[in-house]
């Protein structure tokens, strides 16, 4: 059954986003069960691709790491088995249409179903090439989760009336990465969202200080933080794990 | 045709925060595509900047020597700039202006069309921002200083292989990053649509005029048509106006690295897959996960993972026909045209040479063979040199 709904619906949602092999698929899978232990409402496991587009330099380094380690597509879908023996806590994928195209789009989201991921975020897909994926979706019951930009103006209306899960807000232009100031115009955006839809809104892109989370989460349903736990996680390498709760833990604190 | 689709490739595959912008281009483009003004201002450029048309040369020498096919070579190489990169730019420069930008970026490779961009930029008083794999900033040091003569910024791009690939990643995330006023000069036939459209239009223009020149000169169209590919602008430039002629073989020439059954190579068409990767379904050089390879040739223009949507939709249809050429075969082609016709091409354009003197021979004397010559060798000799062993300082 799909999990997504429950991602909001205890108050806002905090959901980590961490490189699956980043820098071992071990790692990743204790990394999943703590931060779930300690409030992540839900998990974006990242497929590493070779040539991330919308990734700043923190995120591109993981792909890497995580590709340099071996990491594939197959021992991620057997990793996330194995965490469902244990743990419930909702995950979604977030990766690049090449990998899952290249994998076989049926194959990819009829393992997802199997494993029990039920949302995707597909940051090259965009609105207008969404049946690339959503046939397969559909039949799965996997979520294609979209996105909207600042640049998005007029579209959002239009993305925002066929979305499904949850929307994905991307706070600021460019490519991820930890920002020092945010922008406010993501406001407007959610407003928009919502005259149109009744669907949760989480923010992504630059979020990386309790300060900034416990503002964003006044604006939106939920908050998404990617570079920052990635760069405690290319700090710290194999040992990066209760770095990281630690780093979770003080953001769900702080968006309650 | 929707999304710019050719047959099963092409498409708009990217972030939603440049949804906007390619959707605004693709409505200016349609727009200035039919406005006389536009056209005019193109026009005279081409004419009056670049130096068109370019010449039809027949390369008598070579073609006694190789004993078939009448061979002649579309001397894009005397376009200003130094090859056919100009014809894109000066018409998306123009564009960029018409739509209020004031600052352009662009991925390079070899350095053509970084050179191009940054002319067209000096020339029209736009900013300029060029996206240079390190790699090729070592073995193209000649353009970088070209570009920052010409008032441009380069920056020397250190992720991935650092390679062309990597330059398109980092301008892509760039144009992410001040996409209000800024324009994506994309400088092949490829990326998402509306940009392999733009770009074969304003490229359209050589096959446009290979077509007129041999009329006059043979009375009759060639046999075939050969360039080589990267991304393939120039093939595209110079195969559009004769796709709708059956009777003219269409031959682009892929960069085989150290050969096809090697992992250094980047021939596509020979060695890759379907996949969908820097805004467009095509082909592309990958592994079994869809993740790109690292690819290799000697020539950082053809030195790319990818190709065009529309040459992928033309192999598919078996319109048009690609063949590898390796390092060894490009380097004898380069050195064989400086002696043999006193002309030096891009090492580039030497792989479609290459594939003439195998070609040529297997023809009859009374067909009619033209090549494309792409660029200019200039910015080559130093790795030429190197490649033979001589160490020369640039």
């Amino acid at each position: 059954m799909n999990k997504l709904p429950q991602v909001f619906a205890n108050g806002k949602a905090f959901i980590p986003f961490i490189t699956a092999g980043d820098p071992e698929l071990e790692v990743t899978e204790q990394l999943v069960y703590q931060m779930a232990e300690v409030g992540a409402d839900l998990i974006e496991l990242g497929i590493p691709f070779s040539d991330p587009i919308a990734e700043g330099p923190v995120i591109q380094e993981a792909d890497n790491r995580a590709l340099a380690a071996g990491t594939t597509t197959d021992k991620i879908f057997a990793m996330v088995a194995r965490i469902r023996q244990c743990c419930q806590v909702p995950i979604a994928f977030m990766t690049y249409v090449n990998p899952i195209f290249t994998y076989g789009t049926e194959r990819f989201m009829k393992n997802c179903r199997e494993v029990g991921v039920y949302a995707v975020i597909v940051p090259d897909v965009p609105f207008e090439e969404k049946q690339e994926l959503l046939p397969f979706c559909s039949t799965y019951e996997v979520d294609l989760i979209s996105m909207i930009a600042p640049t998005s103006n007029r579209r959002i209306r239009k993305i925002a009336s066929e979305a499904q899960g949850f929307i994905y807000c991307v706070s600021s232009l460019g490519v991820t990465g930890v920002r020092r100031e945010l922008s406010n115009d993501v406001e407007q955006m959610i407003k928009l969202v919502k005259e149109v839809k009744d669907i949760p809104c989480a923010i992504g892109f630059g979020i990386s200080t309790p300060e900034q989370a416990r503002q964003m989460a006044r604006l939106a349903d939920g908050v998404i933080v990617g570079s920052a736990i990635v760069k405690i996680i290319g700090q710290y390498g194999a040992d990066c794990v209760p770095h990281v709760v630690e780093y979770v833990r003080s953001m769900k604190n702080a968006i309650e | 045709m929707s999304n710019g689709h050719f047959g099963n490739h092409g498409g708009q595959y990217i972030p939603e925060t440049l949804m906007n912008a390619v959707l605004e281009l693709e409505d200016a483009y349609y727009h200035y595509k039919n406005d006389p003004g536009f056209q005019d201002e193109l026009t005279e450029l081409l004419n009056n900047y670049a130096g068109r048309p370019s010449l039809l040369y027949f390369a008598e020498k070579m073609t006694g020597d190789l004993k078939g096919a009448k061979i002649y070579l579309k001397r894009e190489d005397l376009n200003h700039t130094g090859s056919h990169k100009i014809n894109n730019v000066l018409g998306q420069v123009l564009l960029a202006k018409r739509m209020g930008k004031t600052r352009v970026i662009a991925e390079t490779g070899a350095g053509q069309h970084g050179v191009a961009t940054a002319t067209a930029a000096a020339l029209m008083g736009l900013d300029c921002e060029i996206f240079m794999g390190k790699e090729d900033t070592d073995r193209q040091r000649l353009n970088v200083y070209r570009m920052e003569l010409l008032g441009a910024q380069v920056h020397a791009v250190i992720s991935g292989t650092q390679t062309l690939k990597d330059a398109v990643n980092e301008t892509m995330r760039e144009w992410t990053n001040r996409v209000a006023d800024t324009h994506y000069v994309l400088g092949s036939v490829m990326g998402p649509h509306p940009f392999p459209t733009i770009v074969r239009d304003f490229q359209s223009v050589i096959g446009r005029e290979v077509k007129q020149q041999v009329l006059q000169k043979e009375g009759r169209l060639p046999d075939a048509l050969l360039a080589c590919v990267g991304g393939g602008s120039n093939a595209m430039g110079i195969f559009y106006n004769f796709i709708e002629e059956p009777g003219v073989r269409l031959i682009g020439c892929e960069a085989a690295g150290r050969g096809v059954d090697t992992a250094e190579t980047a021939a596509t068409i020979a060695t890759g897959t379907a996949g969908i990767f820097h805004g467009m379904k095509s082909y592309f050089c990958q592994d079994q996960y869809g993740q790109i390879a690292p690819v290799y040739s000697i020539s950082a223009g053809l030195d790319y993972p990818g190709i065009g949507p529309e040459h992928a939709h033309l192999y598919d249809t078996g319109r048009a026909e690609y063949v590898p050429v390796t390092d060894d075969e490009a380097v004898e082609a380069f050195e064989y045209l400086s002696r043999t016709e006193g002309i030096i091409p891009a090492v580039e354009s030497a792989h479609a040479v290459a594939y003439a003197r195998k070609l040529a021979p297997t023809m009859g004397k009374d067909q009619i063979l033209v090549v494309n010559l792409s660029g200019r060798g200039d910015k080559d000799v130093a790795a030429i040199a190197r490649y033979r062993g001589e160490q020369i300082d640039e």
